[in-house]
C-alpha cells in the first residue's frame, strides 16, 4: 500500500491548491483506488472541511459537490428523477453500499479511470466540471485532459431536457465492467458514452437513431484486457447502444 | 426412507459457537495470539523458474526494526512436503524452507523478520536478488518429458511409489483397466470423445493463511495455526526444521474457513522457523494476494473421455484419461487425481459393463496446487457428466431418463471404485425427487423470453467418498464431569462447517443429554486424541464413529463405578441418561454422584477415548438441477433457480447439511461461470486480488432449493455417510448443460464467461 | 498525529501514523471483531460505521475518523443480538469469519430500511462476501427476524 508522511485538512481551496503543486503531494478522494498504489505520498490533502460534499438542485442545474459520495448520487431524489435512474443504475453495481459511501464524485471523474461507470453516465449528460484554477469546463474536454496539479471542486449536471439509459456488461454483478454504457437523446442528438472500453469514457455523436448502435461500434475504439477482448467489447457496444436505443424510443 | 425417530440426531441445533461468531467475539488466530510477536513477511520470485545468483540482506538488514533476514544459505537441506497427508506420504518430498532454485512466479526467495509490517514491508524493497532466469515450463500439456525439469535435484524423495519421476516432471502416473475395453468400444453403436479442462480455481476463504510460533513454558515450539491438520502439521514441522515431534504443539483455534486449502500447512514453517533462530514469538499472516498466488489451489486438470453407448443410451464403456497439473510442489497431485475416475465414473456402474482410468500428474512452473473440496472428483464429474447430458442430447433423449437407465443402484458392486458395494444408496430416488420438485419436464424446455434471452435447464448428478479408506483415523474422548455434563475432545478441526456441534448431537443422542451438557474442544495435539484431521469428508463419518465407539465405552464405565456405589454386579445395572439405575429396582445413582464418585477413591476412569477407520469411504449421492436465463447477445448466464437433493444417509444437522450444500453449490456455480485463472507470458497470476478474483455475490446466485433422500449407511453413525465436498461437484456440468440446451453449444472449459458464449453465437 | 474520536461512545484520544489505516487503528485498540479478508476494499469484512454509515475500515485512513463517531460489533452487541440468533438458527454462521462485517452491514440496512424485501436486502449486502455459507441462510435468517417483528 501506498505511504503517506503527513496528513493535512486543508482549510481553504487555495492551500488545498497550495500543496497540490508539488509533486509528491496528493489530494484524496475516497481513498479506494488510491491506496493501492505502490509509492510514496509526502502530504495527504483532505478536502473535507470545505463543504463539498452535498448535491445543491436549482432550477437549471445540479452542482454535486467533489467529496460527495456516490451513494448519494445513487440516492438523489431530483437527479434520479431527472435521469430517470441512469445514474442510480450507473453507481449501484459498485463493489457495495460501504464502497460506495466512501467512494467520492470527484475521485472518480479526478481519476478518468477506464473502468468508470461514473464518468460514463456524465458523459452522456450536459454536464461540467468546475476546476478551482481551470474555471468550468465540460466535462467531455476535462475527461481528454491529462491530470494536472488542479483541483476538481464540483460537478454541474445542467438540467437540459433529455432522455438517458445506462446499462454496462459486468462478468460478476459487483465487478468492474466489462463495458459501461449511457445513451442519450439531448436537442435532438443522440449521444453514446462508452466507458471501460476499457480506456477512459468516450463519447460519440449521432442525429439519428437508425444505425446509431453500428456507428458507435465502429466509432469507439476497444482494447482488451483481463475482463474481455477487443471484439467482445465491440460486439458489446452494438449490443447495449441497440439496447439502450430501443429502450429510449419507449420512453 | 424410514427412519428411527432420535432426540438430538437429525435436529438442527445451533453451532455451539455461532453466537460468539456472530457477535464478533475475538476467537481466530489473529485474535487469540500476542502482539508482540515479529512480523514475518516473505520475499517472492517474480520468475517462474529462477535460481537465485546471488541475494543481498545486507542494507535491508539495517532498517530499523528488522530482527534478521534469512536466505536459502540460512535453511536445514531436508526435503519435506506440506500436504496434510497421512504417513509416509503420497506427496513427494520437494520442498526446502527456502530453496535456491524458485519453481514459480510467488515462490520463496526469503524470510524477513521485524518488530512492524511497516519495517518488514521496507526491508523487502531493500533486498537485492540477482536471478538467473530459467525457461520455464508453463503449459501442462508440455510437461511430461519436457527437457526443462521443474526439480532436476538429486535429493526428491518419494515417500509412497506412486509413479512418479522428477526427470519427466512427472509426480503420478497410473492406468487401470477392468473388462475389454477395446473390444466393447468396437461394438458401441455410439462414440463420444470429449475434452475437459478446469482450472487452478482458488479456495478463496475469507480467512488468509495465517499462523504463530512461540516456545512455551517448557521450551516447546507452540503453533497455533489456522489449520485443518494438526497432528500433520506437527509432522510436518518436525521434518522440515529437523526439531523432534515432543517438542512441537500445534493448535487450531476457530478457523475462517478452509475448503480444504487449510489441509495443507502452507504458511506454519515460516513462523517457526523465525521463532527457532530468533526465539521470540513469530507471526505470518498472508495478504490476499498470497493466499492467490502463494496458496494451494485446485489441481488444473484436463480430462479426455471416451464413452460408448447403445442407441438407445445404454452406457456400456468409458475409457477415461487425466492430466494433472500439480504445479511446482506435489502437494496432493498423487492423491486429487484419482478421485477424477474412481469418483466419476462409479456413477454410471448400473450398465458399465468396462471402463478404464489412466492419469498423469505433472509438474510446472505454476503455483503449487493441493486440497480443494472435491479434490479431483469436481473436475472428473464435470466431465464424465458432460459427456453422458452429450450423448443424451445427441440420441434426443431426456437428460434425467438416460441417468435413469445408467445410473448406479443401491447394492451394487462399483469396478471403478475399488470393488466397493454401494450398500446405501438414493441416487435414484434423488433424481425422482428433484425431478419432481423442479418440474424438470417443463422447466427443460427451452423458452425464448424476447430481446435475445432464453431460459432452460441442465441436470447433473455427483459422488463423493465419506473418508479415506483404510487410512483415516478419527478419535474421540469423552470424559464426564461433576455436574453430569461431558466434555468431548476431538482432534478433528472445526473449520465453521460445524463438526463440533454434530458430534456433540452424537454424544447427546448415545449419552441421553442435552447438547448443551456437551462442551466440545479441539483441536490440539497436546490434548486431543489423534485424528488424521478434518479432510476427505471424513468427519461426521469417521470422527463419528469414534465417537458413537467412546460413547459405549463410557457408558460401561460410568455404570462399573455405579454398579459400586449400588453395591451390585456391573450388569445389574443399566444406563438411563441423568441417572443409572439398579435393574427391576427403583435403586438409582445420579450421575453428578458418580462423577464425585469417580474422584475419590476409584480406579475406573470416568472417561474413555476411542479410535475409528473404515476398510470402506461409502459415497453420498446428489443431483443439481439449475435454471438458466441466458443472453445470446451479451452471452450473460443468470442462475435463476438452483435445486438439489442430497443422500448424505441422514443429516446429523438438517440445517448444517443444508447450508454446507448450499455454501458448495455457489462455490461451484462460482467455477463455472465468474472465476478465472490466467497468468502473463512470464507466468504470473493475473487474479491476484479480489479486485480480479471474483467469487459470486449474494446477487450472482439465484434461488436455492436443497432437499434430503434418507438412505442407511450401516457403516456410518445413525447410518450417516459425508456431506462436505459432494456438493460442489453438480454445478459445472449442470450448467454447462444449461447453456448447451440454451445455446447449441458446448463449452467445455471452465469458467465459461459470457463472451466465450457471445462470441460463438455470433453469425 | 493525534486524533480525537468517539469510539463505541467513547471519547479517545489517539496517536497515529498518516497512513494506519482505521482498521489496524481499531484492532489496536481491541475491536478484534473487524477483519481484514481483502487489501482492495472488495469482501466487506472490515465493514463499520463511520457516523451512523457502513464504511471499509482498510481503506480509510484512522485521520480521516478525527473528529467523528465510530461503532464497532463490540459496541453495537445489543443492536446485533436483536437477529443474529435468527441466522444462526439456519447455522448460517459458518466460519464467521465474514461475520462481524456482515452483521454491522445488516445493522446499517435496518436503521435505513428496517422493512426491506428480499430483493433490497441482496443489494444492499453485495458487498460482504462470504465463501461458506451460499448467502441463502443468512437471508432466511434476516427474514425470519423481520417476520418476527411483524407477529
Amino acid at each position: 500500500m501506498i505511504t503517506i508522511q503527513k496528513y493535512v485538512r486543508a482549510q481553504t481551496l487555495e492551500e488545498a491548491w497550495q500543496l497540490n503543486q508539488s509533486k509528491r503531494n496528493r489530494i484524496l478522494g475516497g481513498m479506494l483506488w488510491l491506496r493501492l498504489g505502490k509509492g510514496s505520498i509526502n502530504t495527504a490533502i483532505d478536502l473535507c472541511d470545505l463543504g463539498l460534499n452535498t448535491i445543491e438542485e436549482t432550477e437549471e442545474q445540479f452542482s454535486i459537490g467533489a467529496m460527495a459520495a456516490l451513494r448519494d448520487i445513487e440516492l438523489h431524489e431530483g437527479l434520479n428523477a431527472y435521469t430517470n435512474g441512469a445514474v442510480a443504475d450507473s453507481v449501484k453495481d459498485i463493489v457495495g453500499v460501504q464502497f460506495r459511501n466512501m467512494a467520492t464524485v470527484g475521485g472518480s471523474i479526478w481519476g478518468r479511470f477506464g473502468f468508470s461507470d461514473v464518468l460514463t453516465v456524465f458523459l452522456a449528460l450536459d454536464t461540467y466540471v468546475e476546476l478551482y484554477k481551470g474555471g468550468i469546463v465540460p466535462l467531455e474536454q476535462f475527461a481528454k485532459m491529462k491530470k494536472d496539479n488542479d483541483i476538481l471542486v464540483r460537478l454541474i449536471v445542467k438540467k437540459t431536457p433529455c432522455k438517458v439509459v445506462y446499462s454496462a456488461m459486468r462478468n460478476q454483478r459487483t465487478d468492474l465492467p466489462v463495458l459501461a454504457c449511457a445513451v442519450s437523446c439531448m436537442n435532438g442528438e443522440y449521444r453514446a458514452s462508452i466507458g471501460a472500453r476499457p480506456a477512459r469514457a468516450t463519447l460519440i455523436r449521432g442525429d439519428k437513431a437508425e444505425g446509431f448502435a453500428a456507428f458507435v461500434a465502429e466509432n469507439a475504439p476497444t482494447e482488451s484486457n483481463i475482463r474481455g477482448s477487443a471484439a467482445y467489447r465491440t460486439h458489446l457496444i452494438r449490443v447495449l447502444v441497440e439496447r439502450s436505443m430501443n429502450e429510449l424510443g419507449g420512453m | 426412507m424410514e427412519h428411527k425417530e432420535y432426540k438430538s440426531i437429525n435436529k438442527s441445533v445451533r453451532k455451539k459457537d455461532s453466537m460468539q461468531l456472530l457477535l464478533g467475539k475475538p476467537v481466530y488466530t489473529d485474535d487469540v495470539t500476542p502482539k508482540d510477536a515479529l512480523v514475518v513477511k516473505i520475499l517472492r520470485s517474480p520468475h517462474a523458474n529462477a535460481m537465485v545468483e546471488s541475494i543481498n540482506t545486507a542494507a535491508a538488514k539495517k532498517v530499523p526494526g528488522v530482527v534478521d533476514i534469512y536466505t536459502w544459505e540460512d535453511v536445514p537441506q531436508t526435503r519435506f512436503a506440506i500436504a496434510g497427508q497421512t504417513f509416509p506420504e503420497p506427496s513427494p518430498y520437494d520442498r526446502l524452507i527456502i530453496d535456491r532454485h524458485v519453481r514459480f512466479a510467488g515462490d520463496v526467495v526469503a524470510i524477513i523478520a521485524a518488530e512492524t509490517e511497516k519495517a518488514a514491508l521496507k526491508a523487502m524493497k531493500l533486498i537485492k536478488v540477482k536471478y538467473e532466469i530459467l525457461e520455464a515450463v508453463l503449459d501442462f500439456r508440455t510437461a511430461k518429458d519436457n527437457p526443462v525439469l521443474v526439480h532436476p535435484e538429486d535429493d526428491w524423495f518419494p515417500p509412497c511409489q506412486v509413479g512418479g519421476d522428477p526427470k519427466r516432471n512427472l509426480v503420478a502416473s497410473d492406468d487401470e483397466i477392468h473388462g475389454d475395453v477395446e473390444g466393447i468400444l468396437a461394438e458401441c453403436d455410439i462414440v463420444l470423445e470429449r475434452t475437459y479442462h478446469t482450472k487452478a480455481f482458488n479456495q478463496a476463504m475469507m480467512e488468509p493463511f495465517t499462523a504463530y510460533a512461540s516456545f512455551d513454558r517448557y521450551g516447546r515450539l507452540h503453533v497455533i495455526s489456522s489449520t485443518q491438520i494438526v497432528f500433520h502439521t506437527r509432522r510436518i514441522l518436525s521434518r522440515a526444521l529437523g526439531i523432534p515431534k515432543s517438542k512441537i504443539r500445534v493448535e487450531k483455534p476457530r478457523i475462517g474457513g478452509g475448503f480444504g486449502a487449510k489441509q495443507t500447512a502452507v504458511c506454519d514453517v515460516y513462523p517457526a522457523f523465525v521463532a527457532m533462530k530468533t526465539g521470540r514469538p513469530a507471526m505470518v499472516t498472508y495478504t490476499r494476494e498470497e493466499s492467490q498466488i502463494a496458496g494451494s489451489p485446485r489441481h488444473e486438470m484436463e480430462i479426455t473421455v471416451k464413452l460408448g453407448a447403445t442407441k438407445e443410451g445404454k452406457i456400456r464403456v468409458m475409457d477415461l484419461y487425466t492430466l494433472s497439473n500439480t504445479g511446482a510442489y506435489g502437494e496432493h497431485g498423487p492423491t486429487t487425481v484419482g478421485l477424477s475416475g474412481h469418483k466419476a465414473i462409479p456413477l454410471y456402474t448400473g450398465s458399465l459393463e468396462a471402463h478404464r482410468f489412466h492419469y498423469d500428474v505433472v509438474y510446472t512452473n505454476r503455483q503449487a496446487a493441493g486440497a480443494y473440496r472435491g479434490y479431483g472428483a469436481t473436475q472428473g464429474i464435470f466431465a464424465v457428466e458432460s459427456i453422458v447430458s452429450e450423448l443424451a442430447e445427441q440420441l434426443g433423449m431426456d437428460a434425467t431418463a438416460i441417468r435413469d437407465m445408467n445410473m448406479i443402484k443401491e447394492g451394487m458392486v462399483m469396478p471403478a471404485y475399488y470393488n466397493e458395494i454401494a450398500s446405501a444408496c438414493a441416487l435414484d430416488r434423488c433424481m425422482e425427487h428433484c425431478r419432481r420438485m423442479f418440474n424438470w419436464e417443463e422447466r427443460s424446455k427451452v423458452r425464448d423470453m424476447g430481446n435475445g434471452k432464453v431460459r432452460t435447464a441442465g441436470v447433473a448428478m455427483g459422488m463423493q467418498g465419506s473418508c479415506i479408506s483404510n487410512v483415516d483415523v478419527g478419535s474421540a474422548t469423552l470424559k464426564l464431569s461433576e455436574d453430569g455434563t461431558y466434555n468431548l475432545i476431538i482432534g478433528a478441526a472445526d473449520m465453521g462447517t460445524g463438526c463440533d456441534t454434530i458430534l456433540a448431537q452424537m454424544v447427546a443422542e448415545l449419552m441421553d443429554c442435552h447438547v448443551d451438557d456437551v462442551a466440545v474442544f479441539g483441536a490440539d495435539t497436546d490434548v486431543s486424541p489423534y485424528d488424521s484431521g478434518s479432510y476427505a469428508s471424513s468427519t461426521t463419518y469417521i470422527t463419528g464413529q469414534a465417537v458413537v465407539k467412546a460413547c459405549a465405552e463410557l457408558k460401561k464405565r460410568i455404570c462399573s463405578i455405579a454398579a459400586d456405589m449400588l453395591g451390585c454386579e456391573g450388569e445389574k445395572v443399566e444406563f438411563a441418561g441423568s441417572v443409572v439405575r439398579r435393574i427391576h429396582t427403583d435403586q438409582t445413582v445420579s450421575l453428578t454422584d458418580i462423577a464425585y464418585k469417580s474422584q475419590v477413591n476409584n480406579t475406573t476412569p470416568a472417561e474413555s477415548t476411542a479410535t475409528h477407520t473404515s476398510p470402506v469411504s461409502p459415497p453420498p449421492y446428489m443431483v443439481g438441477m439449475v435454471e438458466i436465463e441466458l443472453d445470446k447477445r451479451t452471452g450473460k448466464v443468470e442462475i435463476l433457480d438452483y435445486m438439489a437433493v442430497v443422500d448424505c444417509g441422514i443429516p446429523i444437522n438438517p440445517n448444517l447439511a443444508r447450508i454446507q450444500t448450499e455454501g458448495g453449490i455457489v462455490q461451484g456455480i462460482g467455477h463455472t461461470l465468474i472465476e478465472n485463472v490466467t497468468y502473463d507470458r512470464k507466468g504470473r497470476p493475473a487474479e491476484a486480488s479480489f479486485m480480479q478474483y471474483k467469487v459470486p455475490t449474494r446477487q450472482d446466485m439465484g434461488r436455492l432449493h436443497v432437499e434430503f433422500e434418507h438412505s442407511y449407511e450401516p457403516t456410518g453413525p445413525f447410518g450417516a455417510k459425508s456431506i462436505g465436498e459432494i456438493v460442489i461437484n453438480t454445478p459445472a456440468p449442470a450448467i454447462a448443460h444449461a447453456i448447451y440446451r440454451a445455446t447449441g453449444k458446448w463449452f467445455r472449459e471452465l469458467p465459461i464467461t459470457p463472451e466465450q458464449i457471445a462470441m460463438s453465437l455470433i453469425d | 498525529m493525534e486524533i480525537k474520536l468517539k469510539l463505541n461512545g467513547k471519547n479517545i484520544l489517539a496517536s497515529v501514523e498518516a497512513d494506519t489505516v482505521l482498521l489496524d487503528f481499531l484492532r489496536d485498540k481491541g475491536c478484534l471483531s473487524v477483519k481484514r479478508g481483502c487489501d482492495t476494499s472488495n469482501c466487506g469484512l472490515c465493514t463499520v460505521l463511520m457516523d451512523g454509515k457502513p464504511i471499509l475500515s482498510c481503506s480509510t485512513l484512522a485521520v480521516r475518523a478525527d473528529g467523528h463517531e465510530i461503532h464497532t460489533l463490540e459496541g453495537l452487541q445489543e443492536e446485533a443480538s436483536d437477529f443474529v440468533g435468527f441466522i444462526a438458527d439456519q447455522g448460517a454462521d459458518q466460519c464467521g469469519f465474514c461475520n462481524p462485517g456482515l452483521v454491522m452491514n445488516t445493522i446499517a440496512l435496518l436503521r435505513e430500511n428496517p422493512d426491506p424485501t428480499d430483493d433490497e436486502i441482496r443489494a444492499y449486502l453485495a458487498g460482504n462476501l462470504c465463501r461458506c455459507s451460499g448467502y441463502d441462510g443468512q437471508l432466511r435468517g434476516i427474514r425470519n427476524y423481520l417476520n418476527s417483528r411483524k407477529a
